[in-house]
């Protein structure tokens, strides 16, 4: 992103624009990423609960998957599943 | 004809705090300190008295004062405080927070000294100490001007094209509660002039949330610096036409300076704050006796108004300049100042500084008259620092 | 009725509960998660929140300009005066309203701060806001120790933890002070609605939010925190050690309303603390140390006469509100 002179940015050091930093994309941080076993999935959310990225996509309180683009690979969601559903795996697995 | 409003015997305090009535901030924050006390006390009694509906919050330390403003005033309320002294050196962090976070605040400062040793009377100190906050900043000379720049410095600060906090200046116990008749303005009057606020971002607006205070590297620091320095620069060009609506509106006249008998003076002293009342008294004395001197009083410190000082200043034959705070280390801070200002004249001045009045210490007329003469006799040196009504 | 997760779920499985994605907090920290479920359960209950946060690494991570991970209204002042700061805004409101210029709104004011901004520096601007009966919700996200500048002891740091101001040397076993029982600060302003929360359970923290933001004065919610960087656990293991931390006594969870105690979790068998103290590698130093076993003993009577001393409090002040 291009940096921007001092006439182009609000004053008092403000930012106007909320939520900005989805943006920012800290799936780059991963070196273990999650992988869901749909067979094992019980849809009890704690994933989606505990994310601290907000990474878990759900629908209507169905586990869909992850933001690939925002999961950082921390495991909480595979330590907190109740039914092992999830297992993390070395992210080089899945470099192209 | 010029309109003259009633006059009641004030004390500053007490003119402070009827001017901050009439303007009525939706939120007041303050700590008492000696000598700003009886400005809180004064309000608070409005506030009991239902004479004012504003929110008051009774702070356990004046950091606690500014920090609750700089909220109030990023939700998008008018809000004030005041203080002296360690208390603004006690929110020195957050004044500067409030200058960046360009918050139309505005707070009278009773100048007490710094301490220690601990001192509860008058010197410039404790402002001074913020001359590089990113405060607009005025020193008044008497009870009607602190309570005419309270009310002025809401208008400024609030100006779109500035958006800065004010600090009015005005001397502690001397100004503060010495009485003094204060022309009062009516209500609807000063209501009308200082308006509605028009808050910029208010946080309480959830339809357009905005974050304030965020962390900046080194890739943004210095564009939102750059903003502020800015800003300074508009107040130059501001504070005129402000000043001009306060004349029509008011009947009184307020300028960067006040120049009193300087048309043909040779000799002129420059200072800040009460002071500035014995030095006319001294002016008339002297002129009595033939002497060509005269008064530049400076109402407006930060910006500091550079080009006005050098026009009238420029070609004069000595320049007294009196400071009431010391800049340990270096020539003190309005002497500095001055002398920079002068750099470039094609026919510089004669330069003598004198501190005085440190700690509440009285200066005398004789003791302005004695700085004078030292600028008619020629006896003017301008890297000694001299000193005015100390015991050596 | 309580807040149950699958309402949370299905109302925020698209919505934005004001924290968001792209923040640079370490992977697996305990503080947006705590700010997550705070604001979720403030929104479920139709409040709007507006947030104030203290210098550390909650502030830092997620508003790194021209980025802001918040999507609601929010206020960063400075690092020791986050309740004096949403003191002014709280009071803001009241003015604005009074005076009919801004729409009423159900604001939620919410000041989050760690130990850094609680304990120590922030304290006096704390008390301050809770004496003055300002209604707001301040959340302590504790992970004992200054971390957002690399950890460094504070008021909250348990003793014999490492950290680089208090480190674990020949000589000297890391901190050698009592964690300060800040939840038994506050109480002690009375006036005040005060709790212990964990991440391990999320029903207890749901319904103290609810009251905290229910309450009419100022609510304070503590919550450990755990940090995956300096406490030295891995990413994943932050609601096994809050999960540890209740378990062992550590972080015993109770709440304190006007002079009322009341334990909300009374666990039917305890572990012993060493267990708490072996997972995380902040104790290695310690545990390694010839007189751990001292150490360890006096930390278990410790945590035991503080929930003795929790049950009677319970049974003291029951139905006894000092207001």
């Amino acid at each position: 992103m291009a940096l921007k002179g001092w006439k182009d940015i609000p004053i008092g050091g403000v930012i106007d624009e909320p939520g900005k930093a989805r943006e920012y994309k800290t799936g780059t941080w991963r070196v273990l990423r999650p992988v869901l076993h749909e067979d094992k999935c019980i849809h009890c959310m704690f994933c989606w609960l505990y994310c601290p990225d907000l990474a878990i996509v759900q629908e209507q309180g169905k586990m869909k998957g992850f933001d690939f683009d925002y999961c950082k690979g921390c495991g909480l969601c595979a330590n907190v599943c109740p039914a092992k559903a999830i297992e993390m795996k070395p992210e080089t697995e899945f470099l192209k | 004809m010029e309109k003259v409003y009633e006059k009641k015997a004030l004390t500053g305090a007490e003119a402070v705090a009827y001017a901050m009535k009439q303007i009525n901030p939706d939120v007041v924050a303050a700590y008492p300190i000696t000598p700003q006390t009886p400005i809180v006390e004064y309000f608070a009694k409005f506030v009991a008295d239902g004479e004012v509906d504003t929110e008051m919050i009774p702070v356990e330390s004046e950091h606690s004062a500014m920090s609750a403003v700089v909220g109030a005033a990023a939700a998008g309320a008018r809000a004030m405080t005041a203080t002296s002294a360690n208390g603004l050196a006690l929110m020195h962090e957050i004044v500067y927070i409030a200058a960046s976070t360009r918050l139309p605040i505005v707070m009278p400062v009773v100048n007490r000294a710094l301490s220690a040793p601990i001192n509860i009377h008058c010197d410039h100190s404790d402002a001074m100490a913020e001359r590089d906050s990113g405060w607009i900043q005025f020193y008044v000379e008497n009870n009607q001007e602190a309570y005419d720049l309270t009310i002025l410095a809401v208008k400024l600060a609030e100006h779109e094209d500035v958006r800065l906090p004010v600090m009015v200046n005005l001397d502690g116990f001397i100004i503060s509660h010495g009485v003094e008749p204060v022309e009062l303005y009516p209500d609807d009057l000063v209501k009308g002039f200082v308006g509605e606020p028009k808050p910029l971002y208010p946080l309480l607006d959830t339809e357009h949330p905005v974050t304030y205070g965020p962390l900046d590297l080194y890739d943004y620091y210095f564009e939102h610096k750059r903003q502020q320095i800015e800003a300074m620069d508009n107040v130059k060009k501001i504070f005129p036409k402000v000043a001009e609506e306060f004349e029509r509106t008011f009947g009184k006249k307020y300028d960067f300076v006040e120049q009193y008998k300087l048309d043909d003076a040779d000799y002129v002293m420059v200072a800040l704050g009460s002071t500035n009342s014995t030095i006319k008294y001294v002016v008339d004395w002297l002129r009595e006796e033939g002497f060509k001197v005269g008064l530049l009083k400076v109402w407006m410190f930060r910006p500091f108004p550079k080009e006005q000082i050098q026009s009238i200043l420029v070609g004069r034959k000595g320049v007294i300049v009196l400071d009431r705070s010391a800049s340990f280390g270096a020539e003190p801070p309005l002497y500095e100042a001055i002398k920079s200002a002068l750099y470039e004249a094609a026919v510089r001045p004669a330069l003598g500084s004198y501190i005085y009045g440190l700690g509440g210490r009285d200066i005398k007329a004789e003791e302005i008259r004695k700085a004078f003469e030292d600028a008619i006799n020629g006896n003017l040196i301008v890297d000694e620092q001299r000193f005015l009504g100390l015991r050596e | 009725m309580p807040v149950n997760l699958m309402q949370l779920a299905k109302e925020f499985d698209k919505k934005d509960p004001g924290i968001t994605q792209g923040h640079r907090l370490c992977p697996g920290c305990g503080a947006p998660i705590i700010a997550k479920f705070v604001l979720m359960v403030a929104k479920h209950l139709g409040y709007e929140p507006v947030v104030g946060l203290a210098t550390g690494c909650l502030e830092v991570s997620t508003t790194i300009y021209p980025y802001t991970a918040w999507s609601i209204p929010y206020i960063h002042n400075a690092f020791e005066n986050v309740a004096a700061t949403i003191s002014g805004v709280e009071t803001a409101y009241k003015a604005l309203k009074k005076r009919g210029r801004i729409p009423d709104k159900k604001y939620a004011f919410i000041a989050f701060a760690g130990d850094g901004g609680t304990y120590d520096i922030g304290i006096q601007s704390l008390s301050g806001a809770i004496e003055r009966g300002h209604k707001f919700v301040y959340v302590l996200y504790d992970n004992e120790g200054y971390m957002n500048t690399g950890n460094q002891r504070s008021g909250s740091t348990p003793p014999g933890a490492y950290t680089t101001t208090a480190p674990v040397g020949k000589l000297l076993p890391g901190k050698a002070q009592l964690k300060k029982n800040i939840v038994e600060i506050v109480a002690g302003h009375e006036n005040v609605y005060a709790a212990t929360l964990s991440l391990s359970e999320p029903m207890d923290f749901f319904n103290k939010v609810e009251k905290a933001l229910k309450f009419d004065g100022p609510a304070f919610l503590a919550v450990l925190s755990p940090c995956v960087r300096f406490w030295r656990i891995s990413d994943d293991k932050a609601v096994e050690i809050s999960k540890l931390a209740v378990e062992t006594k550590y972080w015993p969870l109770y709440e304190y309303e006007r002079g009322v105690y009341r334990v909300t979790r009374k666990p039917r068998s305890f572990k012993p603390i060493e267990e708490f103290l072996k997972a995380q590698g902040r104790f290695r130093a310690l545990l390694a140390r010839p007189d751990a076993k001292d150490i360890v003993d006096e930390l278990q009577k410790y945590v035991d006469a503080r929930w003795e001393r929790l049950l009677v409090l319970e049974e003291a002040t029951k139905d006894k509100p000092i207001r």
